[in-house]
């Protein structure tokens, strides 16, 4: 089971367009173990973020069928955990209440209250924000309120967890830290994790591997980065690394010779 | 008036104030985004102080007013002069509650007469039309539906409808009520409905990433998001009702702040209509300031 936890199976997704059907996924197949962290790259457009809600059960493909630790995945469910992009928090709840709402679904039918608050402090806690448990999000900055989004996505216990584009709001330097902090909660909590990014940088020092994608239309995967580097990995350290160097050209190759954008 | 919010003595550069003060006076609530506005570090003052003119601006535009008034009153007609009107008022207001008969009552109890009829039939309204907003805004056939209705109900005069509700509830009071609720319910149905309508597909998301139940869904998402909507939609109401009640009453009669201003003039007691205009006035003023308290309470940018 280990080899094919999250199972994706000849997915191809195609969209009623005015203009007639629009292929945006063709014959997509990938295989990703209990606690790997895949990242699937691409330029935008390239129907990574369509492939990811398939995943989530937001988008319902057209042909093909995604498992979930050997349960076909037909909705949106609990057992996966989201991170989007703007982060959704509610505004008119405090960050307890964000990530009370997700523990209270998945939990709160078999737990008594107070193992309910202590699941959202611990998850608060996790992404070191339990001093801000009781602010809204608009008193938090871009980089903290990502974290509230991870820590809710956490906080039921997903079988894996899914990433869209998390950091790509954010500035620079918040974004590294928050990459190191994803790592460290990663290898805390030995989360498998499914992320979309366009940045390489990003995708060779999350990593196990890299997938990555061809442009639309019916784009589908171009080829797989596995990328061995030891964990845990500092990215001080790393810029140097002969291989980490090789990883991060070859996806620049990939991304910027193969699939160059004709217009872009 | 200066559009300018009162927290000048604070003493921030005016130019932050400025773009609060827009906020502030918006309809829709999804434009209430600039109270965030980081605090700006204070200077030093070297001018004379900013809130003079703001105090001194109001003040000189009603004494304008005021003077105005006097040189038409003086110029002759019957319009009575301000200073009578004044001490009219000074007598009326002293005694508001007091009553003698049915069509002989204090001032104060013509305005809670009104104000309760405005409560019952905009309280009667908001029981049907936010929950019907609520719908049509969910389901595209239902506002289909709706759509025809509303288009052609809506920019009737509430006034129109007074001859039915007297022919169906044989009474006054039920029939003013019900003007009331007729001319309350379209603001609220249609702000509600485009509420919902402009839920943020984000929050949606979440719910249904999270498969949060149908109740769970209205309670924590539906229902605060479209609140700011709601609420605008209550101000419209309540506006709009406080505006054509003091009209239903005087058409129907009783008591009532409308009633009241017919029977002055029948009276030819004209110093009393000025004092019911003034009345209506600020009490509807009253009505739209607590709206808008109510409205900032529940704005979470």
């Amino acid at each position: 089971m280990s080899e094919r936890y999250l199972q994706i199976d000849k997915v191809r997704m195609v969209f009623e367009t005015k203009k007639g059907p629009f292929c945006a996924l063709e014959e997509i197949s990938l295989d990703i173990h209990a606690g790997e962290f895949v990242s699937l790259i691409g330029h935008s457009g390239c129907g990574k973020s369509t492939l990811l809600n398939i995943v989530t059960g937001l988008l319902e493909p057209s042909d093909g069928h995604v498992f979930l630790a050997n349960r076909e995945i037909t909705g949106p469910g609990p057992d996966r955990g989201v991170v989007f992009q703007n982060h959704s928090l509610l505004p008119w709840l405090t960050c307890f209440e964000n990530v009370q709402l997700a523990v209270e679904r998945v939990f709160g039918a078999t737990e008594k209250k107070r193992a309910v608050k202590e699941r959202v402090h611990r998850a608060l806690e996790l992404v070191q924000l339990g001093h801000a448990e009781h602010q809204y999000p608009h008193e938090l900055s871009g980089g903290m309120k990502q974290r509230v989004g991870i820590a809710r996505a956490l906080s039921i216990e997903p079988k894996v967890l899914l990433l869209d584009e998390p950091f790509g709001a954010l500035d620079a330097l918040t974004r590294a830290h928050l990459q190191d902090e994803l790592m460290r909660i990663v290898a805390a909590t030995g989360s498998t994790v499914l992320m979309v990014t366009h940045d390489v940088d990003e995708a060779v020092l999350l990593s196990d591997r890299v997938v990555m994608m061809t442009n639309g239309p019916a784009a589908t995967i171009g080829g797989i980065l596995t990328i061995d580097l030891p964990r845990p990995r500092d990215r001080i350290a790393l810029a140097g690394n002969k291989q980490y160097v090789e990883s991060r050209a070859e996806l620049l190759e990939f991304l910027y010779l193969k699939q160059m954008r004709e217009a872009a | 008036m200066s559009a300018r919010p009162a927290i000048v003595h604070t003493l921030k550069p005016p130019r932050v104030e400025i773009g609060l003060a827009d906020a502030s006076t918006q309809l829709h609530p999804a434009m209430n985004q600039a109270s965030s506005a980081p605090e700006p570090p204070p200077y030093v003052r070297t001018r004379a102080p900013e809130w003079l003119p703001r105090l001194l601006a109001p003040i000189i535009g009603l004494a304008l007013f005021v003077a105005l008034w006097a040189i038409i009153a003086k110029a002759g007609g019957r319009l009575p002069d301000p200073v009578s009107t004044w001490h009219s008022a000074v007598d009326v207001f002293s005694n508001p509650f007091y009553k003698k008969g049915p069509n002989d009552q204090g001032i104060g109890w013509n305005v809670l007469t009104s104000l309760g009829r405005v409560g019952i039939g905009f309280g009667a309204a908001a029981l049907v039309g936010i929950p019907l907003g609520f719908m049509i805004g969910r389901f595209r056939f239902l506002s289909d539906m709706a759509a025809p209705i509303i288009s052609i109900l809506k920019p009737v005069s509430p006034l129109a409808w007074l001859p039915i509700g007297l022919m169906v509830f044989k009474a006054a009071n039920p029939a003013a009520i019900y003007v009331i609720f007729v001319c309350s319910l379209w603001p609220m149905i249609v702000n509600t409905a485009v509420g919902v309508r402009h839920i943020p597909q984000d929050y949606l998301n979440v719910a249904r990433v999270l498969n949060l139940s149908e109740w769970t869904v209205f309670r924590k998402i539906l229902f605060p998001a479209v609140l700011p909507y709601m609420i605008t939609g209550v101000r419209l109401s309540i506006g709009v009702a406080w505006l054509v009640i003091v009209a239903a009453e005087m058409l129907t009669g009783g008591v009532g702040i409308g009633f009241w201003v017919w029977d002055e003039w029948n009276n030819l007691n004209v110093q009393h209509i000025i004092i019911a205009i003034f009345t209506v006035g600020v009490v509807g003023l009253a009505l739209e300031q607590s709206m808008i308290l109510l409205a900032h309470r529940f704005s979470y940018d």
